[in-house]
């Protein structure tokens, strides 16, 4: 029997379906009210799960954010400290060195200017003046000595005499004068060294002037860290954003010189460790060439790690001084070996590609390529060395980013995860609420489909209810209310309920 | 601290995918020269093959090269053979002194009487299993058309499994002129043959574009 006659009721199929719509309308109007039950039971079963999860998740989000809060302030604070102790110490520094060798310049001013006041007196030593009997002279020689030419020539001589005595006058006045210009000459050094003196003292001054406002600045910015206001957890954060992408993009060059350097050393590493050996699927000779560049990595952390620049190993930051000044010289001279490898290593490539290049030629049956390229090699030969040795005291300042990059890695993360718990709460959100709608949408949906029997129970329950009224026409008011009060109850029930 | 640890870890992880090459198979090649008749004029050609072969050979790798003569199911046949060294600098050593061997050896040539293909692909297939490559070929510079000497039998199944063998530069002989379906019946029929046996078969009549030669 094929399967569409197991519904045929009667022999017509309109018949048929007619009388299945009636069945199954009946069926479905008699299971009306479970049925809704059912479905707004689990639609708000779902709304209040999805809304409990979106809780959580505000909750969850909410316990991130604060702890991102709390890990950008303690970076802060801790950045803010480092920054003031640097101050400190050039403040110190400063201090000391200048200071220090306060009274030493006090002594040294004191000498100048008891050497400029010396000078001073020395230079106010009165020159002999001229003699003062000139005008005496003069007058005799103005005497008339046409009358007696033995007066003229006692008078001419002592005219002689006394011009003589003012020459000699003259000169030592004019020796004396420049002894004076002498002295007054030799205070300038005296004046010039005092001068510069007090040059230093007002630079020295001003620069801890100047330390001492960058000092306030900072304690001010450390201040609001420590407060943990929302003005600086956002500075703290755009700061921590724009190193985050700088010290990224610096790690990317990083990375570049990095490969590089491998192509530079894996070649000629295949004359050394093999060319046919192989780790874990790859080359061995490019596994060594890798190695010596982390190694290289490796050694520059250390470097600077104990140079004090990053901080990344407290370990080696709790070093005394003459451990740490041992580490610098032990880690130099390890990374300078192996820059020598990779420069004999750059050198050891250009060698085996000119030998792969004369065996190519021999093998085409070329050579002639060989002699116009071998003028030029050597400056080839140079710069692979030259590379082969700078890019590993290159890739030692990768720390600094490195150690830039690992610390606002993790406010990113953060943000990140705050995000993307923020937009799942609202997706939750979104859905909780649909659930809900979408229960009375299918309630709505289930009426549609036994429209027919609702209408008629409407119908009927329209008719029985003006029956009713024109039976007991003027009933008593207590009487309706408590009928009334029941069919809305009884409504209530079927309607009400589920909604 | 374990922040760096994770990030170096998942750094050098990136690092060893993308700069390391893997390291690739090692390559066994075993290149049969027909020096019957005609084909002694053609060996120019077979030497243009070899230097081809060797330029593109890497330390590790192996090769060889023999004549198909009267019955090449001889170690004698062998005009030279080597597995590179490790180290390139030798390995590029070892590839001149190779070239050089077959170079003496296509000087003095004389036209074998026969062609033995068959017993040179067995000979080829044993000496590429002893020395197992991970990558196995054989090379055949002739026409294909074999010729054996009375009372050698050549009707032996190959083992060929794992094995390419590649026609190079089969010549049209003047009955293939003649009826063309002689030389696609024989070049068909060293195909199901070594099909048959579990290799691979290509052909190359176009030396300039030989770079597909290798595969991988």
């Amino acid at each position: 029997m094929p399967l569409p006659n197991v519904f045929m009721i009667v022999p017509s199929a309109f018949l048929s379906v007619l009388i299945w719509l009636v069945l199954l309308s009946a069926l479905l109007y008699a299971a009306r009210v479970p049925i809704h039950r059912v479905i707004l039971s689990a639609s708000r079963g779902l709304h209040r799960a999805l809304r409990l999860s979106a809780f959580s998740v505000q909750r969850a989000e909410d316990r991130i954010a604060e702890r991102n809060r709390q890990v950008l302030l303690a970076q802060g604070r801790e950045a803010a400290e480092r920054q003031i102790e640097r101050e400190f110490d050039r403040v110190d520094e400063t201090v000391h060195r200048e200071l220090a060798g306060y009274p030493d310049l006090h002594r040294r001013m004191s000498e100048e200017i008891t050497a400029i006041e010396e000078e001073h007196k020395n230079s106010q030593d009165v020159p002999p003046t001229p003699p003062g009997w000139t005008e005496a002279v003069d007058a005799v020689a103005r005497i008339p000595a046409k009358a007696d030419p033995m007066v003229g020539n006692i008078l001419e001589d002592i005219r002689k005499s006394l011009v003589k005595a003012h020459e000699k006058a003259i000169t030592e006045y004019r020796r004396a004068t420049g002894e004076r210009h002498k002295l007054l000459e030799r205070m300038r050094p005296h004046w010039r060294n005092l001068q510069q003196q007090v040059a230093d003292v007002d630079r020295n001054i001003n620069s801890l002037l100047e330390r001492s406002q960058a000092i306030d600045r900072r304690m001010q910015e450390y201040e609001e860290t420590v407060r943990g206001t929302e003005r600086a957890v956002r500075m703290l954060s755009s700061s921590t954003l724009s190193q985050f992408f700088i010290s990224l993009v610096v790690m990317l060059i990083a990375i570049g010189g990095a490969t590089i350097n491998f192509h530079l050393i894996a070649r000629p590493m295949a004359e050394m460790v093999g060319g046919t050996s192989d780790i874990a699927g790859f080359r061995t000779a490019d596994i060594a060439a890798l190695v010596i560049i982390f190694v290289e990595v490796s050694m520059g952390l250390f470097l600077m790690e104990s140079l004090r620049i990053t901080r990344l190993f407290p370990v080696i930051g709790a070093l005394s001084d003459r451990q740490r000044n041992r580490m610098v010289w032990v880690t130099f001279a390890i990374l300078f070996a192996l820059a020598s490898v990779e420069a004999g290593l750059a050198y050891m490539r250009e060698v085996l590609m000119q030998d792969q290049l004369a065996t190519s030629a021999l093998l085409r049956g070329d050579g002639s390529s060989e002699a116009v390229s071998s003028s030029f090699r050597w400056i080839t030969t140079t710069a692979q060395m030259g590379l082969g040795f700078i890019l590993p005291f290159a890739l030692v300042f990768v720390a600094i980013p490195l150690e830039t990059f690992v610390q606002s890695l993790r406010t990113v993360l953060g943000i990140l995860a705050v995000g993307a718990l923020r937009v799942l709460a609202f997706f939750l959100r979104l859905l909780s609420s649909g659930s809900r709608y979408i229960g009375n949408l299918l309630v709505d949906l289930y009426d549609l489909l036994i429209f027919a029997p609702l209408w008629i129970e409407a119908r009927l329950s329209e008719r029985g209810r003006s029956t009713q009224g024109a039976a007991e026409g003027a009933g008593s008011g207590t009487a309706r209310a408590t009928r009334s009060g029941t069919a809305g109850e009884s409504q209530d029930s079927t309607e009400g309920e589920p909604a | 601290m374990k922040r760096l640890v994770i990030f170096l870890t998942i750094l050098a992880g990136l690092v060893l995918a993308g700069c390391p090459q893997q390291a690739p198979p090692n390559r066994g090649v075993y290149l049969l020269l027909d020096t019957s008749g005609t084909y002694t004029k053609e060996l120019d050609k077979a030497q243009r093959i070899i230097s081809f072969i060797l330029a593109r050979l890497n330390p590790g790798d192996s090769f060889a090269v023999a004549r198909i003569d009267t019955g090449s199911f001889s170690e004698k046949d062998i005009i030279a053979r080597t597995s590179f060294e490790d180290r390139p600098s030798v390995a590029n050593q070892q590839k001149r002194r190779f070239r050089d061997k077959v170079g003496k050896f296509i000087d003095n040539v004389e036209p074998a009487k026969h062609t033995d293909i068959s017993g040179g692909v067995l000979q080829a297939t044993e000496w590429l299993n002893e020395v197992d490559p991970g990558q196995k070929v054989v090379l055949v510079f002739s026409d294909m058309k074999e010729d054996l000497p009375e009372n050698y039998v050549r009707d032996v199944p190959f083992e060929l499994s794992g094995v390419e063998v590649v026609a190079l530069n089969v010549t049209k002989l003047r009955s293939d002129i003649v009826d063309p379906r002689k030389y696609l019946g024989r070049l068909e029929q060293w195909q199901k043959r070594v099909e048959q046996a579990g290799g691979q078969w290509r052909v190359i009549n176009d030396l300039d574009h030989m770079t597909g030669l290798f595969s991988g």
